[in-house]
């Protein structure tokens, strides 16, 4: 992660992905977009983990959908290891779809989504679930996948004898270690990781954690980790982004940011986020901020915190701030805030 | 004797299909007026159980309850009939939920939602009733409580539900409130403002909590008084200083030790609790921790451990305790 002249195993420039909402009633019936993510950049590097915080409806997991393009930006760039895949979309019919070049590059990319119960066919068996990606992707025969499939099993820490069960015969936990066997079954370098923890009990959610630290480890992974959890972000991650509102505000080590948060939101969200300690939770505050998200559907002008913002100015409500980098004790970070950049007076966003 | 309320050896089993589920095991427990009682537990632990049981809320049958005993301000409340439970639930017991989406009446205006519970409790006016709506709902923190009482449940964030949810539970000033989850469902600076708002409504009425949770974080700030469940039961019960400072049962010591926290190292390594939470139509003999136990010994097999007092309002259930070991 420190070599400088390795390049970014994935780079997302100005992504935004908007989608049509019907607002009003009647003959004020109309379309609008919602502009889920507006103009998100960020770049990952080989064996690295950069996670996503935000809280619900700030475009995090839409981002993750639209760089593995199960989702179709509506703007900007998504490279995986320099080819450009955005531009590997095909018109057929009249509908946007994968080309073969996508479709074979996509082997690489895979995810592990947020909730074990809905995404795990009932019907299929643990062996079948599996194994589908080698059927559709992997020449091998029916003994060498069976042998393929107890491995991903024993790598994910389940008996290979489960093989023959269905998923409800499984609890959460185990059902999320089924959804890494097949995100792994076809060797993919880069994985993104939808929520994976939020819905397991807790004493389950470290199993997993420390499993996908493992095999991130032994398989020299490459993970985007979308989470609301922040400590658990913190624990995996060694980059975070946060967003708002479908922007990046912050960026920056994962040790800096928590230790050291620069925007105010980023602030606000820590200091939300409890610790199991009382001596500590009784002296912290931890409402900074007041109100809750605004619609995404109308999103307030300038920077789009600023209705929740404790040290918002007019400059704020009028004027966008830009993502813009800032080095701080030795560690390189992007903050979007005026008045973080405001006391060095060096640039000034247009 | 001057607990507010005492639970007592409740247990509360359902007959299902697949045989007798013993969700709630011997529970027990004694809440002051104005303390705030931490009931943490992970899903299917009993915490949410125990409180329907004594507010008369699961359905019987399947439900039923071979012993034990509830009391509130005197009152017996486990065999009590619905007309007494009706005159003290939402009056001097009210109950916020996790869902204020699936608990408010998505038919009715937040309005008639609040008054309602007046005029039934209180026999207020409806304008009575209305003006100390508005009085609540600005209480509580909504910036338009007029433009909100005219609203609907759906036309409200998340937060904003989950604000006229408690303003409803307060209405009647209750003396005991209880909270199941109530930041699950919210986002984490929402949950922050739902926490300090309880907390600060509390301090201020006196009233006795029982806040129902898996997250220790949560309970950490919240919490004088800590009851940790398992499997049923009540595992480990201690003051919140004492059990976050020398947490005892191993169980509780397992939640403690996986949990990331914003507090540690980062390099720090989580240790989970290995295997799955019990499956309680199938429990195994002797401690039902047994399987998942760092501590476990033969005897864990046999025997079902009592409360031990393990030092001031601390008491644990475990076998080893005796024995010390590090934390």
């Amino acid at each position: 992660m420190s070599d400088e002249s390795l390049r970014p195993l994935l780079e997302v420039t100005d992504l935004a992905v908007s989608f049509p909402v019907r607002v009003g009633g009647g003959i004020w019936r109309k379309k609008r977009p919602l502009r889920a993510v507006d103009g998100v950049s960020f770049s990952i590097m080989p064996g690295e983990t950069l996670g996503l915080v935000g809280e619900s409806g700030c475009g995090k997991s839409t981002t993750g959908r639209a760089v593995l393009q199960l989702q179709r930006p509506t703007r900007g760039q998504v490279r995986f290891d320099g080819v450009e895949l955005t531009a590997l979309w095909r018109k057929r019919f009249g509908a946007r779809v994968w080309s073969e070049r996508l479709r074979q590059l996509r082997q690489q990319m895979q995810m592990i989504f947020q909730d074990p119960y809905a995404s795990l066919n009932p019907r299929m068996t643990v062996e079948d679930i599996v194994s589908e990606p080698l059927r559709t992707f992997a020449r091998l025969s029916a003994a060498e996948r069976s042998r393929a499939v107890a491995e991903l099993l024993v790598q994910v820490g389940l008996d290979p004898r489960f093989r023959r069960r269905y998923p409800h015969e499984f609890s959460g936990g185990q059902r999320q270690r089924i959804g890494i066997a097949r995100a792994l079954a076809l060797r993919p370098r880069f994985i993104v990781c939808d929520e994976p923890i939020s819905a397991l009990d807790v004493s389950i959610q470290a199993q997993i954690l420390n499993l996908l630290a493992e095999l991130r480890r032994s398989l020299g992974l490459t993970y985007l980790f979308i989470a609301h959890d922040l400590a658990a972000v913190r624990y995996v991650s060694d980059r975070i982004a946060v967003m708002y509102l479908g922007k990046i505000v912050e960026i920056a080590p994962s040790t800096a940011l928590c230790d050291n948060p620069l925007h105010p939101y980023t602030r606000a969200l820590i200091a939300a986020v409890p610790v199991p300690n009382p001596q500590i939770e009784r002296a912290r505050k931890h409402v900074v901020v007041t109100g809750d998200l605004p619609s995404p559907l109308s999103p307030p002008s300038g920077c789009r915190f600023h209705t929740r913002c404790p040290i918002a100015i007019d400059r704020c409500r009028r004027e966008e701030p830009a993502l813009l980098p800032l080095t701080i004790a030795g560690s390189e970070r992007l903050v979007a805030c005026h008045l973080v950049r405001e006391p060095r007076a060096d640039t000034n966003s247009p | 004797m001057s607990a507010l309320l005492s639970v007592d050896d409740l247990c509360v089993y359902f007959r299902t299909e697949q045989g007798e589920v013993k969700a709630v095991d011997g529970v027990s427990f004694e809440l002051e007026r104005g303390e705030v009682l931490g009931l943490v537990g992970e899903s299917g632990s009993g915490k949410t159980v125990t409180n329907l049981a004594f507010l008369g809320l699961l359905p019987r049958p399947p439900a039923y309850y071979p012993r034990g005993a509830v009391r509130f301000a005197g009152q017996e409340l486990l065999h009590a009939d619905e007309r007494t439970l009706r005159a003290l639930r939402g009056r001097r017991i009210a109950m916020i939920f996790q869902d204020p989406m699936t608990a408010l009446n998505p038919y009715l205006t937040v309005e008639r939602q609040l008054t309602e519970v007046l005029e039934v409790h209180e026999r207020l006016s409806r304008r009575a009733a209305r003006s100390r709506s508005l009085e609540l709902l600005a209480r509580v923190g909504i910036a338009d409580p007029e433009r909100s009482l005219r609203a609907h449940p759906h036309e409200l964030s998340g937060g904003m539900r989950q604000r006229v949810m408690i303003a409803m539970a307060l209405l009647c000033s209750p003396e005991l409130l209880i909270a199941d989850e109530p930041t699950t469902a919210v986002d984490v600076t929402v949950q922050a403002q739902v926490l300090e708002l309880i907390r600060e409504l509390q301090a201020e009425r006196g009233m006795s909590v029982i806040l129902i949770t898996h997250d220790l974080g949560v309970v950490a700030g919240m919490a004088h008084r800590i009851a940790v469940m398992y499997a049923g039961r009540i595992v480990e019960t201690a003051t919140a200083s004492a059990l976050f400072a020398r947490p005892r049962h191993p169980y509780t010591q397992g939640l403690l030790a996986s949990v990331p926290r914003m507090d540690a190292d980062r390099s720090a390594q989580l240790t989970p609790i290995p295997g799955l939470p019990p499956d309680l139509s199938r429990l195994p003999s002797g401690c039902p921790f047994r399987p998942r136990c760092p501590r476990v010994v033969a005897r864990c097999e046999q025997v079902y451990p009592e409360l031990i007092e393990i030092g001031p309002q601390h008491r644990a259930r475990c076998l080893r305790l005796g024995e010390e070991t590090p934390p």
